[in-house]
């Protein structure tokens, strides 16, 4: 069975969005982390728009839309701002090393690859062979919060956690109602403004965006 | 529709019980305002719900649908010859409280009074409105309301530490036993999932249901009532409240637990077992024995009293039982019997408690102190306080012609008349039941004797004892009242059972039968046992008359003092006197096994030594503790989970996330 173009060219984004995340996790600063996560975005928004003309899903350009005006310029302009205020360029650092992590990533798409063949067969859409790809996004992005230490990576590993979904509900069901995919960007929106506000404060009280200062928040 | 009336006074009542406490609230600036009106008009609310009482006892039962609530969840309200009776109960006793607290409240700060003057109408409303209930959602609520008002009103003194820790407790086991209750309601309505009490009469339950809604009902009402194991919060409680509020809880509240079991296990459970009545009569009699032992072994007066209340509700409990043993056997007329002196007992320990209570408010009000050691011949300098509650003391010790004596007078005749039951264990332990309920009187009047004499008897012991100060007017009246009700009580007994009669057929449907006339009390038969309260005050009142003025006559009639006899010891002082803790020695002797006392020994070379021992009691050794354990070492597992580190956070969601996927492939 031969693919429309169009498709293949989605399946082609899909392939990149896994390179991105595998990228993300394997990247040690943390502006190439934003940059990344720029290029996630903008990857997504493509593939959507794509999506979108191939099905004539015309709400789904709006989300496409909104993806790259919010995460594509948006999001990482105010997190460059806010590393250059904030003065953390340098080094990401890890809980686990890279390849460790990088190895744990490639189980994780083995198992969600095996855990979305039953689920893509049920679904009718013509890009639901991307569900695997969408769910492993999710899980990747997961790991990277574990195993970063800095409050930043982490809110960027849960945007990009919020990429994943978003992906995986473009290729199972064509989106969400807009009306969802509306709010769901308004929250990411405000959230990500409520943890910029966050960052000074953890900063002026520990000195640092180490997380591990907050193990003194806990009982006892 | 004119039957209608008693139950929407009854309901309007509550209703200007909350406004009440609603107006207590806004005189948050203004304490004489509190006093001088909330609580007068408060009293005047109690004086109208027993009146009101009085009419549902006599009239036929009522029923109102209340639009409030939860939607499709109306309160039922109804009004029948029980609901009446306790309505009495709880108005009467209300009334001499309330206007005792116009005068005990008067130097409280005017912000805590406030708030103590809302929490005590909310917990008067509570008390009526779960009398009130007629179905399961409204008595809940009623119920909890009745708990957290009386958990704040335990709690006024809320900076003290042990107050808050004592609050806790009786908040923690009011909670333990409410959710016994629901758990019991949810029985009986036995599948209709109605949860109206109509429902519930009409629900057919299998033995073994019927069994589990009594167990359960048991233990809920029991936890309220203080029956042992779990009487642990009265002796805790009682001492940290505000006297009223003991008065209140110790003389209403715990009745209001009395009316509970008896609800629900004569008027909504359709069947009743003979095993059901063995067990409450046994655990009524352990209660009235423990509380009266540990009773008599306290040297704080509160302590005293709360382990006097655990009596007399055991002596309750144990009525109960047995009247339920006599119902399930068929012998009607007996169990009709006991059921009136069960309730009998209910009010008049309503009456001489509260009594009680007070009376130890008004010594704590003008000395401070509490602990026995340091009191002493306060009947000379509060004279008013000190005979009104001997008449308290004397009521509890069973004194004729007080009210405590026709209660357990006709408890104790209806188990001895207690002819054979079919049961033959039965038959040989009843007796022996008897005996024991015979020894609690007797040791009750012995705490009595310990209370009375070290408080208000001998010399003072501690010197600022002869500044006290006499109570107020308004406390006066509040005991007179409450003095009145126990004198009164004693004295027409036949009347009181005629107009108890109402409650006790609804009950059992039957009543008590009373061969005297209106002078002589005689149940069953006249040749067996009478009572003629009038005619042995007559009596006595005539010989003390006649003796006095006798001895007045034939001896020179001068009042002479001197000293005592002294042994030939030149030095007397109110240290030599019996202290409480003296006085308590023998019963401690004997039951030293079943307590942890705590003693401070004197230094040999002190020049003034003081002894002190305190008897607490081991059931918190030996059931709560571990249980505390046990829950703080699981609590400890589990918060070992909690360690701060947000990754592994991360890790929890994580790892159940992948979990789910798997497990829902």
């Amino acid at each position: 069975m031969t693919l429309s173009y169009h498709l293949q060219v989605v399946n082609l984004l899909a392939a990149l969005l896994l390179l991105i995340s595998f990228a993300m996790l394997s990247q040690r600063r943390i502006v190439g982390l934003i940059t990344l996560f720029a290029w996630q975005g903008a990857a997504l928004a493509t593939s959507t728009a794509i999506v979108a003309w191939s099905t004539g899903q015309h709400h789904l350009y709006w989300s496409a839309a909104l993806t790259l005006a919010l995460k594509v310029i948006a999001m990482p302009w105010f997190f460059f701002r806010l590393v250059r205020k904030l003065d953390v360029e340098r080094e990401v650092e890890t809980m686990i090393n890279i390849p460790t992590t990088m190895l744990i990533g490639i189980a994780l798409v083995i198992f969600s690859f095996n855990l979305a063949l039953p689920i893509s067969q049920m679904s009718g859409t013509v890009t639901r062979s991307t569900l695997g790809i969408a769910m492993a996004c999710v899980l990747l992005a997961f790991l990277m919060m574990i195993t970063r230490r800095k409050a930043i990576t982490q809110v960027l590993g849960f945007l990009s956690m919020e990429n994943g979904l978003f992906f995986a509900a473009t290729s199972a069901s064509y989106g969400m109602p807009l009306v969802v995919e509306m709010g769901v960007a308004l929250d990411v929106l405000v959230g990500v403004f409520v943890l910029g506000i966050f960052f000074f404060q953890i900063r002026e009280t520990f000195d640092s965006l180490d997380l591990k200062h907050m193990e003194k928040l806990k009982e006892r | 529709m004119l039957d209608l009336i008693p139950l929407q006074w009854a309901w309007g009542i509550v209703l200007y019980w909350l406004l009440l406490a609603g107006a207590s609230l806004l005189a948050q600036r203004n304490a004489a305002l509190i006093t001088a009106i909330v609580f007068p008009l408060g009293a005047l609310g109690a004086l109208a719900i027993a009146g009101v009482g009085a009419l549902g006892l006599a009239g036929p039962s009522a029923h109102f649908i209340l639009p409030i609530g939860l939607p499709d969840l109306p309160f039922h309200l109804r009004l029948d010859a029980l609901s009446g009776f306790f309505l009495v109960l709880l108005g009467g006793a209300a009334f001499g409280v309330t206007v005792y607290a116009m005068g005990y409240f008067k130097s409280m700060a005017a912000e805590q009074l406030s708030l103590l003057a809302l929490w005590y109408h909310l917990f008067l409303a509570g008390m009526a409105m779960v009398l009130l209930a007629d179905d399961a959602y409204a008595f809940m609520v009623a119920w909890e309301v009745m708990a957290l008002s009386s958990y704040f009103l335990v709690t006024t003194d809320h900076k003290i530490p042990e107050i808050r820790r004592a609050g806790f407790l009786y908040l923690l086991i009011a909670h333990v036993g409410a959710v016994s209750l629901l758990l019991c309601f949810g029985v009986l309505q036995g599948g209709h999932g109605a949860y109206t009490f109509d429902y519930m009469r009409s629900a057919e339950l299998t033995p073994f249901w019927a069994s589990a809604a009594y167990l359960l009902a048991l233990f809920g009402f029991g936890a309220k009532a203080g029956l042992v194991p779990m009487h642990v919060w009265l002796p805790e409680a009682h001492p940290a409240a505000p006297s009223p509020v003991s008065a209140l809880m110790s003389g209403v509240m715990l009745k209001t637990a009395i009316y509970g079991l008896l609800r629900v296990t004569f008027d909504l459970l359709n069947v009743q077992l003979a095993w059901w009545g063995t067990l409450a009569l046994t655990l009524g009699l352990l209660t009235a024995l423990y509380g009266v032992i540990f009773a008599a072994v306290q040297s704080d007066m509160k302590r005293l009293l709360a382990w006097s209340s655990i009596e007399n509700i055991g002596i309750v409990l144990a009525g109960f039982g047995l009247s339920l043993i006599f119902y399930a056997d068929g012998k009607g007329a007996l169990a009709a019997l006991t059921m009136t002196a069960l309730l009998y007992h209910a009010i008049n320990h309503a009456f001489f408690k509260g009594l009680l209570f007070i009376g130890t408010g008004s010594v704590l009000h003008s000395t401070g102190v509490r602990h026995m050691g340091a009191l002493g011949g306060l009947i000379r300098y509060m004279p008013w306080t000190a005979w009104l509650t001997l008449v308290g003391a004397l009521a509890i010790a069973g004194l004729p012609p007080l009210n405590g004596f026709v209660s357990e007078w006709l408890l104790l005749q209806a188990f001895l008349l207690s002819p054979g039951l079919s049961h033959h264990y039965l038959n040989m332990v009843i007796p022996v039941a008897a005996a024991a309920i015979a020894l609690a009187s007797a040791l009750a009047a012995y705490v009595m004797v310990k209370f009375f004499g070290v408080v208000f008897l001998g010399q003072p012991r501690a010197a600022n004892l002869e500044h006290a100060h006499e109570a107020g007017w308004p406390e006066r009246l509040g005991m007179i009242w409450m003095a009145l009700a126990c004198v009164l009580l004693g004295l027409f007994p036949v009347q009181v059972i005629v107009w108890l009669e109402p409650v006790v057929r609804l009950l059992t449907s039957q009543t008590m039968t009373n061969a005297g006339n209106w002078l002589m009390l005689a149940p069953i038969s006249a040749e067996r046992a009478s009572y003629a309260p009038l005619i042995f005050f007559a009596v006595i009142a005539a010989i003390t008359l006649l003796v006095f003025f006798g001895v007045k006559r034939v001896y020179h009639g001068r009042v002479r003092r001197a000293d005592p006899w002294d042994c030939g010891f030149p030095e007397q002082d109110a240290r030599m006197q019996d202290s409480a803790e003296g006085f308590g020695q023998p019963i401690r002797q004997i039951f030293e096994s079943f307590m942890r006392v705590e003693r401070e020994m004197p230094d040999p070379f002190d020049r003034a030594p003081q002894y002190r021992g305190d008897s607490r009691d081991k059931i918190w050794l030996l059931i709560y503790q571990p249980i505390a354990d046990l829950t703080a070492w699981l609590s400890a597992q589990a918060g070992r989970l909690q360690h701060g580190r947000i990754h592994w956070y991360l890790i929890y969601s994580f790892a159940t996330l992948i979990f789910l996927l798997v497990f829902t492939r």
